[in-house]
């Protein structure tokens, strides 16, 4: 495959050369079609977030390609080449598709299993083809990716359970609750720790949400931005008993809720559960309140050895997706090679039926004294044993392409039938050449 | 071998697939193995009502007279209320432990002799079945709750302790698992009471009276006061979650030893025949 990668992540370069190298705030269509310029280079797209900045690139020659592509880059973005060359890593063929594979299923992320890589790639790929840089390579090849991606999101965990402290927060609520619709929140300090939480409970469709804060003020400015109401704080305790979730991040609060004033609390609940969420340091919520029935207390430590365990599952996952992505990948060459299979399949077929015409014809104009019926049995004859002949080296040939030796089977038809079958669409010759330059590599 | 216990011994086959496949699902998140053991535990429940049909043709008495069938009944009154709250609620993940609840109880169905017996005289009477099917009923939704009452607490324990694991996010919510501890008391306990009541004037006709204290009805009394009181505790005191769920827990242990311990280890009218039965 005459398929290339060069970029750089937030694994080879710091932010600041991102930064430098990113190509998103320009036109890209124009940038896609200089790189399709560069002489030899068929086809090009650009992926470009906070974390990496690569081009996928489809080239005649690519240890040129490579060069010249890197070139271009340091060149438009007015940097010296040797400044970038050390963060650059630059793939071909099958590591090419490998790297393509694993970013598409956000294995190479650095929050692994993040969600929207793949939507950022599919992106860069419709810019690609808007600008008509994407050809039969990328046609081939993209959607490969992006089912392989869906395989490891759908067959692993990777995707799966909160990596960041509000996520977590909210999926905690819901192992408590089950559905939140009619939870009431309670948000106790404004600090800016507290908002993302806030927003994301809030955003679940809850129930009332009170906020309060030692500045009236801030409170009603967070109430007006979560649909909720602003309670003084000196009066908050009072509104415990109607929340169902509270969330406290008080910074230099000191202890704010004790557990006797928990334990009145969900007694006046009637042992309804509360969930608290304390994210402040030191605490507001006396920590042996977690003692009482009914009541969970997480504090942030308690959050972050969640999100650690949920971590640890998502890179457990991750060793299995790097399976998915190698099966997917031989699933993809494989695929290629039946797709070279089938010409040569109607080309030996044309082949044999014209031959076996013309004989008969030939005979059958020597054998004027036979009559219609004759001659169709011998049509039918004829017919029968060609059929006969070809049906298990065709049934060869149409396996061949799931074979990893099924190259040498079509290697062998093509000589000695001596058969140079068309293929099916110009595209074929490019990703053809793959399977010789699939070792290259440039250092 | 009859029939009947051809059937029967598939069924415990299919209920051993089905609960070796939905341990494979919560175990390794498999939920493809979960979604065909349940298909299994549908066949099994199928082949299980077949074969009891199949036994009450062939003796002409409800298969509800010896250890065996009640065994046997009971499995099936467990299996099938599950699959209805499965319909109705989507609880796959009870399936793992539901099932292999029925699994014991049917191999200990098929340890006892299976051979088919007309019960005594005095009880051939419809009231028979109509008792011994609501008490069974109401056992399997107990059973049902039970085991809700133990995914409460596992879950509990772990939103506690702070511990998550993949099997933590396979359970159903807290809130889930409580209300399904109180539908199972709201429809496990009039069937309870009913069968008690219908065993009180089946054991009128029989024996000429209501209530003659032996082991099995006060155990069975003592069970219902329990049940009533959870109910109580529900509605009027708030009680839930935790002790809801211990609750449920006592209730079901209570309700095996009146179904099975007391046959075992004490005697009275209800052990009519040497094996034991209602």
């Amino acid at each position: 495959m005459n398929f290339l990668v060069l970029g750089l992540s937030y694994k080879t370069a710091p932010v600041e050369l991102r930064e430098r190298l990113n190509f998103a705030s320009d036109d890209p269509g124009s940038v896609l079609r200089a790189m399709t310029d560069l002489p030899g280079m068929t086809e090009a797209m650009i992926l470009s977030t906070c974390n990496r900045v690569e081009v996928y690139a489809a080239s005649k020659d690519l240890p040129l390609g490579c060069a010249r592509l890197q070139r271009y880059m340091a060149a438009y973005h007015e940097l010296d080449e040797n400044q970038v060359k050390p963060h650059l890593y630059v793939h071909c063929g099958r590591d090419a598709i490998h790297h393509l594979f694993r970013v598409a299923s956000s294995l190479d992320s650095m929050i692994l299993g993040e969600p929207q890589i793949l939507g950022q790639l599919k992106e860069a790929y419709n810019q690609a083809e808007s600008s008509c840089t994407a050809g039969p390579v990328f046609n081939r090849l993209m959607p490969k990716a992006f089912a392989a991606a869906k395989r490891v999101r759908n067959e692993t965990a990777i995707a799966q359970h909160a990596v960041s402290v509000s996520y977590a927060a909210v999926e905690l609520a819901r192992k408590i609750f089950g559905e939140l619709t009619d939870k009431n929140v309670m948000i106790v300090g404004a600090g800016k720790m507290c908002e993302l939480a806030a927003r994301h409970l809030t955003g679940q469709q809850v129930g009332e949400v009170l906020v309060t804060n030692r500045t009236l003020a801030r409170a009603q400015a967070l109430a007006e931005q979560f649909d909720g109401r602003a309670v003084p704080f000196a009066e908050f305790p009072l509104y415990l008993s109607r929340a169902d979730i509270v969330l406290t991040s008080t910074a230099a609060g000191g202890l704010l809720v004790t557990r006797t004033q928990l334990e009145e609390v969900i007694r006046q609940r009637k042992n309804r559960p509360m969930f608290l969420i304390d994210i402040a340091v030191p605490r507001n919520i006396d920590p042996d309140a977690n003692q009482i029935d009914n009541v969970y207390l997480y504090d942030i430590d308690d959050l972050n050895g969640v999100i650690e365990t949920n971590l640890r599952e998502r890179r457990k996952a991750a060793k299995k997706a790097e399976d998915i992505i190698e099966q997917e990948i031989d699933r993809f060459y494989s695929w290629l090679r039946s797709l070279e299979a089938t010409p040569m399949i109607v080309a030996l077929r044309q082949q044999v039926e014209e031959i076996r015409r013309s004989e008969t014809e030939k005979t059958l104009h020597g054998l004027r004294h036979l009559d219609a019926g004759d001659r169709r049995a011998i049509e039918a004859l004829t017919l029968s044993i060609v059929n006969k002949l070809l049906h298990s080296p065709l049934s060869v040939l149409k396996r061949a392409g799931d074979d990893i030796t099924g190259e040498i089977y079509l290697e062998a038809v093509r000589r000695l039938f001596d058969l140079n079958p068309d293929p099916q669409k110009s595209g074929m010759d490019a990703v053809e050449e793959g399977a010789d330059t699939k070792q290259d590599s440039i250092s | 071998m009859t029939i009947d216990i051809l059937l029967f011994r598939t069924t415990l086959l299919a209920y051993a697939l089905a609960t070796g496949l939905a341990l494979a699902d919560i175990l390794w998140r498999r939920p493809v193995l979960g979604r065909h053991g349940r298909i299994l535990l549908w066949s099994g429940f199928g082949l299980h009502s077949l074969s009891m049909i199949s036994r009450y043709l062939m003796t002409g008495f409800p298969p509800l007279s010896s250890l065996h069938e009640s065994l046997s009944f009971f499995a099936w009154a467990i299996i099938g209320t599950f699959l209805l709250f499965h319909l109705r609620y989507r609880l796959a993940v009870l399936g793992a432990f539901v099932a292999p609840l029925a699994l014991v109880l049917m191999i200990f169905g098929s340890a006892v002799s299976t051979a088919t017996t007309a019960p005594p005289p005095p009880l051939q009477s419809w009231w028979l079945p109509v008792h011994v099917v609501l008490a069974f009923l109401g056992d399997a939704v107990f059973a049902l709750a039970a085991v809700a009452g133990c995914l409460y607490l596992l879950q509990e324990r772990m939103l506690k302790k702070k511990k998550v694991s993949s099997l933590f996010y396979r359970l159903p919510s807290l809130q889930v698992l409580d209300n399904l501890n109180y539908r199972c008391l709201t429809i496990g306990f009039p069937l309870m009471t009913l069968g008690i009541i219908t065993g009180a004037i089946w054991a009128d006709r029989a024996w000429g009276a209501y209530w003659s204290w032996d082991p099995k009805e006060t155990w069975a009394l003592i069970t219902w006061f329990l049940y009533a009181a959870l109910l109580h505790g529900r509605l009027a005191v708030g009680w839930r979650g935790r002790k809801a769920a211990v609750l449920a827990i006592i209730g079901f242990v209570l309700l095996l030893f009146t179904f099975l311990g007391v046959n075992l280890l004490l005697s009275g009218l209800h052990s009519y025949s040497a094996l034991g039965t209602y």
